[in-house]
């Protein structure tokens, strides 16, 4: 069936892909079952919850509402390629420590949203980290542990030693 | 052991076991998984709440040869899932009793072909009137479950009640209400099931109760032990939601799995979890209080009803909870608990955390703000001056052995909240305002572990072993879906051992693997298993001192060195306890009375709430938190268990509401069931008083279900100090408020300002 089917090409985590797939199948799906980074996660299907956020071209996109026919020629970043050369992001080592993260299911997407706040704004006030999260669900926290990650990783990452693994930006 | 003992690891917020495989999307969820030839499985469901199904055909323009189809009548064992009471069908027979009832299931080798396919088998039904309230069940016209329509009921009495009214300085009377909560863990349910004629059938889902998902699977399937296997895949969250419901789940899979011949996945997509799984009890509960002239409570009376859904599930030990925590962290020498489950027409209720404690206490805690209104007392001076204290005797007459330290958890909240100044300063500042603000407070107790006999009736075993590559496993049937078993259960098997916390891992969670510890409910995995792994490694200890050659202060390599000696011995190196009751524990399920719980953790909470008079809105502000739940294991997960709690009361305080449209769920989606986000919670305070409890996990208490108890009812108190007006329902949404406000209004005009 595939040959039918467009090639559409992206760049996903730094590396090139090409998938014949129904031009309207969703990232999401194509992420998950023809690209096989299943670390995005479906929780509604209709763009409430953000499970499935991954970055695409710089924006923050809940990844269930976009036709892969969208995503021809772009820069897509998902959980999988937060962590640099084996080296957790500072965001994620922050999630650890701070208690960021219980069941783990809307992680991948809250940690997606955090880096797109982050780099837009690389000093948030709680204000601007409680909107910058507010599109992503997360049932286990109450957000407390969260809102906290993300400032400890904040503030590590305007550390003059924070641009050693290549994430600070 | 004291608050202080010494422990290496235990105390200590190590990072999360599983917390890598999470941050760094590696970890497997049951959706995430894939294999070779398999096929996906979908649910035909009931689309009214009560009737005989008459026919079930297929449209014939579609090509059902393609199509696996599954009845009833494929069912090859018992077609009941096996709880308590074993009434519901895994697959409607001939009738159906709620919506979204199951009755068809659909395997295909394309998904995208289910849908179409599921909407072409036609039901035919004869529709019976439907039951689909507390008050609609009550009048017994229709019968529609047992004699009476009652799932369980139960009597609570101490004194005499009767006795009291005639002499009460005060008689307060009050009725509250709750909705249905959803537990919107952001995973829904999903299991894969296997078959094969040598193996039998195994599953692998998201769930929480390994052994309940067997118990059920033997049963349907007609199979032994052995030839059934459960596999709890990474769960995402799950808070009660995934205790009795994985068992139909992973039913449904097997049935499609052995008539299809394929591995079949079942993922529910977020409509068809949402309106066809459990959710949190509704209740109505009225309370008749009398007091003497001081504000000493004299006598509780109470009625407490839950409608419990089409079948009885879980409702009978929610009750039996609701019942025991009806009557608050209070003495009362009079009391008498009426409580009923009804059968209804409604999807199933079940388990959610706190599992008929919210319920309760809501009522409770609101009805103290009102006695406290209606005979002119502080609200924190009526509680102080019925708290429980060490040497009392609560509703069940069960002694309070062990140190109660309610007054300091209260004297604390009143400080760091600031409790008198802040109110003092509302008062002044709501007089000229369109913003009313108001401080509301909870206190409550939350017994940890199962009701009265049933940690014995449980019978729990679990351990350690050492595998022959040195490998320190936790056994337990007790699984990780967020709320931290992995990292706790670690930690107190480290210390016990003196090893280090990378030295343990967790045994899979599979029932070919892991002894049956017991559910994950309850709040009884850090206390209750925590201490049988305590128990289980210090057992270890002794035996390889005894018999392996260990020496005492052993190192690392000595302890592995003592393994293998004992393994070249004896075959395996492991070591089991099962539950032992803490002595003196005595229970009377005729009665009622005795030790409800092992032990109880105590909470005090104060909710700061803003009512905007010009949208209705109702917003908490602030939330302070002062709880003792024991030994506190690990303290960035227990903030974190707290907090998560705390949000989720606020939810079913103000947000969460589930739209019925004969008994069906309209509003079934994430865009209209609405949970607090980032941007609604407030800042949540979190202090721990800690008394460690001897027969617990390294001293720990329960934790988990604490904080759903106290924010309701801390919420709507602040919202009457706010405005003066009583609201006795959850949810409490802004059009509740403009219904009561704006009435008022026009009645005493001038409009509030």
């Amino acid at each position: 069936m595939s040959e039918c089917f467009p090639s559409i090409t992206m760049r996903v985590n730094g590396e090139s892909c090409t998938v014949n797939v129904p031009p309207m199948k969703r990232l999401l799906d194509v992420l998950r079952e023809d690209l096989h980074l299943t670390g995005a996660k479906e929780g509604c299907g209709e763009g409430e919850c953000g499970s499935c956020s991954v970055r695409l071209d710089g924006e923050l996109v809940n990844s269930c509402l976009i036709p892969v026919l969208q995503a021809q020629g772009a820069e897509i970043q998902t959980v999988e390629g937060l962590a640099a050369n084996g080296v957790l992001h500072p965001l994620q080592e922050c999630f650890l420590a701070c208690g960021g993260a219980q069941c783990g299911i809307c992680t991948p997407g809250m940690l997606m949203a955090a880096a797109q706040l982050l780099e837009r704004n690389p000093n948030p006030s709680m204000a601007e980290i409680r909107e910058g999260l507010a599109g992503n669900l997360c049932r286990c926290t109450g957000f407390m542990r969260i809102f906290e990650s993300v400032l400890a990783a904040a503030t590590q990452m305007q550390s003059p030693e924070a641009d050693k693994a290549g994430h600070a930006r | 052991m004291s608050a202080t003992a010494k422990t290496r690891i235990v105390g200590a917020s190590v990072p999360r076991k599983e917390g890598i495989d999470k941050l760094v999307g590696r970890a497997v969820y049951v959706d995430d998984i894939e294999r070779e030839g398999m096929w996906y499985g979908t649910t035909v469901r009931s689309t009214i709440p009560r009737g005989r199904i008459r026919s079930i055909t297929c449209d014939p323009r579609i090509d059902w040869s393609e199509f696996t189809v599954v009845t009833a009548a494929n069912v090859p064992g018992k077609n009941h899932i096996q709880l308590i009471v074993a009434d519901q069908p895994c697959l409607a027979d001939g009738a159906v009793n709620h919506c979204d009832e199951p009755i068809v299931l659909l395997a295909h080798a394309d998904k995208h072909k289910l849908r179409e396919a599921a909407a072409a088998v036609r039901i035919e039904y004869e529709p019976l009137p439907a039951v689909l309230s507390i008050e609609e069940s009550e009048r017994q016209d229709p019968i529609i479950w047992g004699d009476d329509n009652v799932f369980k009921s139960f009597l609570l009495e101490k004194g005499n009640v009767d006795g009291v009214w005639a002499q009460a300085a005060h008689i307060v009377e009050g009725e509250y209400r709750t909705g249905a909560q959803e537990h919107l863990y952001i995973e829904n349910n999903g299991m894969i099931a296997e078959w094969s004629a040598n193996d039998g059938l195994t599953v692998w889902g998201s769930l929480q109760c390994p052994y309940y998902v067997h118990k059920t699977l033997k049963a349907v399937f007609d199979l032994p032990d052995e030839k059934v296997r459960v596999i709890q895949t990474e769960t995402g969250g799950a808070f009660g939601g995934k205790e009795d419901y994985p068992s139909t789940l992973a039913s449904h899979a097997g049935l499609l799995a052995m008539k299809s011949g394929h591995t079949i996945k079942m993922v529910y997509d977020r409509m068809e979890d949402l309106a066809a799984t459990t959710k949190r009890h509704p209740s109505r509960i009225r309370h008749r209080t009398a007091l003497d002239k001081d504000g000493k409570l004299l006598a509780m009376e109470i009625d407490l009803a839950t409608d419990g859904g089409a079948y009885s599930t879980l409702s009978s030990t929610v009750l039996s909870r609701a019942t025991l925590h009806s009557c608050g962290p209070y003495v009362c020498p009079n009391i008498r608990v009426r409580s009923r489950a009804w059968a209804t027409n409604m999807v199933p209720y079940g388990a959610f955390r706190g599992f008929g404690a919210p319920q309760a206490i809501f009522a409770t805690e609101r009805h103290m703000d009102e006695i406290a209104a209606q005979i002119g007392i502080d609200p924190v001076e009526l509680r102080r001056r019925n708290f429980l204290h060490q040497g009392d005797q609560n509703a069940t007459e069960q002694l309070m052995r062990e140190p109660v330290m309610l007054d300091e958890l209260l004297d604390r909240a009143l400080a760091q909240s600031d409790y008198y100044a802040r109110r003092e300063r509302f008062t002044r500042e709501n007089a000229n305002s369109p913003v009313k603000r108001g401080l509301g407070l909870a206190t409550f107790y939350h017994g940890s572990g199962f009701t009265g006999s049933g940690e014995l009736y449980l019978n729990s075993l679990a351990g350690i072993d050492v595998t022959a590559d040195n490998k320190v496993r936790v056994m337990v049937s007790n699984t990780e879906f967020g709320q931290g078993t992995n990292t706790i259960l670690t930690q107190i098997a480290a210390e016990a051992l003196g090893l280090a916390f990378s030295d343990i891992s967790m045994a899979p969670p599979d029932t070919a693997v892991i002894p049956n510890s017991g559910p994950t409910v309850a709040s009884r995995t850090s206390m209750v298993v925590g201490r049988l792994i305590q128990r289980a490694s210090l057992q270890l200890l002794e035996t390889l001192r005894n018999d392996g050659g260990l020496g005492a202060n052993a190192s690392r390599d000595e302890f592995f060195a003592a393994c293998d000696r004992y393994r070249t011995a004896h075959g395996e190196v492991k070591s089991l306890c099962r539950y032992e009751a803490p002595p003196g524990i005595f229970w009377d399920d005729k009665t009622y009375h005795g030790e409800a719980y092992g032990a109880y953790a105590w909470a005090v909470y104060v909710a700061q709430v803003a009512v905007d008079t010009r949208d209705y809105s109702a917003e908490v502000e602030e939330f302070w938190t002062v709880q003792e739940v024991g030994r506190v294991l690990h303290p960035v997960m227990a903030k974190g268990q707290i907090e998560g709690g705390v949000a989720q009361g606020i939810g079913y305080a103000l947000y969460e509401r589930v739209v019925w449209q004969n008994g069906r769920m309209a509003n079934n989606q994430m865009t209209n069931y609405i949970m607090p986000t980032a941007a609604d919670v407030p800042p949540i305070h979190v202090i721990f008083e800690e008394i460690p409890f001897k027969f617990g996990g390294y001293g720990a208490k329960g934790i988990g279900e604490l904080p759903h108890d106290g924010p309701a009812p801390a919420i709507l108190n602040a919202i009457r100090d706010a405005t003066g007006v009583s609201f006795n329902s959850i949810p409490l949404l802004p059009e509740d408020i403009f219904a009561v406000l704006a009435a008022r209004e026009i009645q005493e005009e001038p409009a509030i300002k």
